[in-house]
């Protein structure tokens, strides 16, 4: 691949997106690219949205990119995913979680969490809506989400299953690894009905 | 020894220790913080916080000045805070290197500027580096040292958010082990008095005209060939967005040393290549040196002043290109503010504010900031790193002078109070002001990530501190009215605000209880701080919905239509401020807390 590909990961602070943007900057090196990943820290550790980048090519330039450049959206939160869709290339990929995390405005009772977006996220081509609220209880609890998420994200840039599990495991405690082999494996099992 | 990925602050760290960086101080702020903890775990460095960064400046001053490699690490407006010694430690040269960081935040990600630290190399008349990702940021590091060893001078180190907080492949070396020159007493060097800086001024222009010389032929100042149609001037992060944009449309003029800028290197690119752009970010600092060389550049006629710079921003304003993304409709993205976290502890002490009339409140930099936030609103100003003491003086005098009554309150947290704080209430007791100042204490510097400070016990090394007590602090500067409290005892709170609504000023009130998501006490504090072991829940039958919950701004409570308020057993902390304003006993104490 000569041509550099671009993932944006977004969610809220605490579901686990930079674990998953570490796991799958690994895979890549791994792998032979040249890799870059871009996070924002700071004040998105207090409840607001949390966005990562990873790119990866022959030889990666700019750490992360504007509106229209992801190739692949990976959305753990799905008001973050919409609020996201501007990055998305014609043409990308969405992968989003139906997890829906409401934000001040909303448990305040001021706003209410938005209507039809699996709708609006559908009309953008390319998206694959993963039911982890479903799988809460298969998948031992919603801490588990992002796993599954990055098996659904390593599946679709064609990464193996077992070297995916691999890193995953070297990063992660020993007392975890049994439920999020069972998140990466239903994950990485995903695939949507048509 | 291979590559691996670093962020850019941990590949600064490790070029400082390849350089065999021997002390390190900084002050913790984003996007900076990181250097100096991934500093600390070189047993080689003597790495520790400082109290505030003129202090962190100054250590490494007496460092350099003995010898050793010495970097000092701090924010874009920490600089602010250490411009006096960065200014007469340029006209006093070092022995040894001496480096200092400076992170800025372009898009202000987490900052309350978003100024343009290049500045300051002209202004203090030091040199400048700007790397634009990880594996230049380690090996700049290194070139800056040996920069800063050969002309005996402080160097300025420009780091930006993008650049620290983004990972690349970094080849590592070896440390390279300097032995320590002998420091000698030398009275025309190191003693800043008028007839000597006079001197050392002149010495210091002298040594800028060597180190230009430098920027023209040094190998960080490169030209990348490509088309010669278009050349492309920039440095930083837009290097990098530029090369992305342009390709091999365009040849590159990419500068990492920029202050002595490469005039005869510039004029020499000039003379290659037809049409010109300048990409930098925020202010156009290359590009006025550029264009006052006689050279018609394209710039930020196009691109931003504010903001930070991407790869279609560039495409966009400058070839016209359409970028390909959607839109969506605003009003389907409600906002997602940060918010202060379930269990914050100073939940309790904005609540109170919040219901105060006629008062005015000055606030700090930290998370407390947001007690500005709805539903709290509890802040009317947030100026700068020590302000929420010394702005509450000025509301006070004033209002003294137009005889206006308000009550003046200042808000301050721990780390802040030690950063910049002490030297406010001070002035406040000696000038007899009538505020009343409230130290948060959570024991920890939580915004940039739980740091340790001189109220904490322990150093970023690990070993122990000499404790600082804020409250010995408050009595020894001769504060009259000086009262703890626990934060979460809002009763408490209410009568204490009454009780010295009418005391003679300053009055001081220490709020103390841990960081609700401190992993680990301290270990002075575990027997001090007795941390709730349940949560809470709504009993849905005594739910009036009458929303007095809500104006906690927890966001473990969320408010269901046509049921009532609700509480996330698994995200509450047990802090019991819900409990205690729910005027219908609806809200009981529940199930052992998650942890």
């Amino acid at each position: 691949m000569s041509e550099t590909k671009t993932v944006v990961l977004v969610g809220v602070g605490g579901q686990g997106i930079l674990l998953v943007s570490k796991v799958l900057s690994e895979l890549l090196v791994e792998n032979g690219y040249d890799v870059k990943m871009s996070e924002v820290h700071g004040m998105a550790q207090r409840g607001g949205s949390v966005s990562t980048q990873i790119r990866f090519g022959k030889k990666v330039y700019s750490p992360f990119v504007g509106h229209g450049g992801a190739d692949i959206l990976l959305g753990f939160e799905k008001m973050e995913t919409y609020r996201f869709l501007p990055y998305l290339k014609a043409g990308g990929t969405v992968i989003y979680a139906d997890t829906m995390i409401p934000s001040a405005p909303i448990f305040s009772a001021k706003k209410e969490y938005p209507q039809g977006l699996d709708d609006e996220i559908e009309k953008t081509g390319r998206a694959l809506r993963v039911p982890v609220t479903e799988w809460a209880a298969e998948i031992g609890g919603t801490s588990y989400q992002n796993t599954v998420l990055l098996g659904v994200l390593a599946k679709t840039l064609g990464i193996g299953y077992d070297q995916t599990e691999a890193v995953l495991m070297k990063l992660i405690k020993e007392r975890f690894h049994e439920k999020n082999q069972t998140a990466l494996a239903k994950g990485y099992g995903f695939t949507q009905k048509n | 020894m291979g590559k691996v990925l670093l962020s850019g602050n941990e590949a600064c760290a490790r070029g400082a220790y390849e350089a065999g960086v021997q002390v390190a101080c900084g002050y913790p702020g984003t996007p900076s913080t990181e250097i100096l903890e991934s500093l600390a775990r070189y047993r080689e460095i003597d790495a520790e916080w400082s109290i505030n960064e003129k202090v962190a400046l100054e250590i490494v001053f007496g460092s350099a000045f003995a010898g050793l490699r010495s970097l000092a690490t701090m924010k874009n407006v920490g600089l602010n805070v250490a411009a006096d010694p960065l200014f007469s430690g340029a006209y006093l040269g070092v022995e040894g290197g001496c480096v200092i960081l400076t992170a800025d935040d372009p898009g202000l990600h987490s900052s309350q500027t978003e100024q343009d630290n290049r500045h300051y190399a002209v202004h203090a008349k030091v040199p400048l580096f700007e790397p634009s990702d990880s594996q230049e940021a380690k090996d700049m590091m290194k070139m800056a040292f040996e920069v800063s060893e050969r002309h005996r001078i402080p160097v300025l180190f420009r780091m930006t958010t993008r650049v620290c907080h983004s990972k690349g492949l970094v080849e590592l070396g070896e440390r390279i082990e300097k032995p320590p020159t002998t420091y000698r007493r030398d009275l025309s060097r190191f003693v800043a008095t008028p007839a000597r800086c006079r001197v050392h001024h002149a010495e210091l222009e002298l040594k800028l005209k060597e180190l230009e010389e430098w920027s023209n032929e040094t190998e960080l100042n490169f030209i990348e060939p490509g088309d010669s149609k278009t050349g492309v001037i920039t440095s930083g992060i837009a290097y990098q967005h530029a090369r992305e944009v342009f390709g091999s449309r365009a040849t590159y003029l990419k500068l990492g040393f920029t202050y002595p800028l490469p005039s005869r290197k510039i004029l020499d690119f000039a003379r290659q290549v037809e049409n010109i752009f300048v990409i930098e970010e925020n202010d156009p600092f290359i590009e006025n040196h550029v264009k006052a060389l006689g050279i018609r550049v394209i710039g930020k006629e196009h691109l931003p002043l504010c903001g930070e710079l991407n790869s279609e921003m560039i495409a966009t304003r400058l070839l016209g290109e359409k970028a390909s993304g959607c839109e969506i409709a605003e009003e389907k993205a409600v906002a997602r503010p940060p918010i202060l976290c379930s269990g914050c502890p100073h939940r309790g002490v904005f609540y109170e504010l919040s219901l105060l009339k006629d008062t005015v409140i000055t606030g700090d930099i930290g998370c407390y900031t947001l007690g500005s936030a709805e539903p709290l609103n509890a802040m009317d100003t947030v100026l700068c790193m020590g302000a929420g003491i010394s702005a509450a003086i000025g509301f006070e005098r004033a209002f003294q002078k137009i005889g206006r009554t308000s009550r003046v309150i200042g808000v301050i947290g721990d780390s802040t109070f030690f950063h910049s704080g002490i030297t406010g209430l001070a002035d406040a007791v000696f000038n007899r002001s009538q505020i009343t100042v409230f130290i948060l204490d959570n024991r920890s510097t939580a915004m940039t990530g739980h740091q340790n400070n001189h109220g904490t016990g322990l150093r970023l090394s690990g070993k122990p501190a000499r404790e600082i007590e804020i409250g010995e602090i408050v009595k020894a500067l001769g504060v009259q009215h000086f009262y703890e409290i626990n934060p979460n005892d809002l009763a408490g709170l209410k009568a204490l605000l009454v009780k010295t609504a009418a005391l003679e000023g300053p009055v001081v009130i220490l709020a103390q209880w841990p960081c609700a998501l401190l992993k680990e006490l301290p270990p002075q504090d575990r027997s001090k701080f007795e941390l709730p072991d349940h949560t809470y829940t709504v009993q849905a039958d005594k739910c009036k919905k009458c929303k007095k919950c809500l104006a906690l701004g927890c966001p473990s409570i969320s408010f269901v239509p046509g049921i009532g308020s609700r509480i996330d057993e698994s995200t509450c902390k047990g802090c019991s401020l819900c409990y205690q304003v729910c005027p219908f006993h609806a809200i009981q104490k529940s199930g052992d807390r998650h942890v």
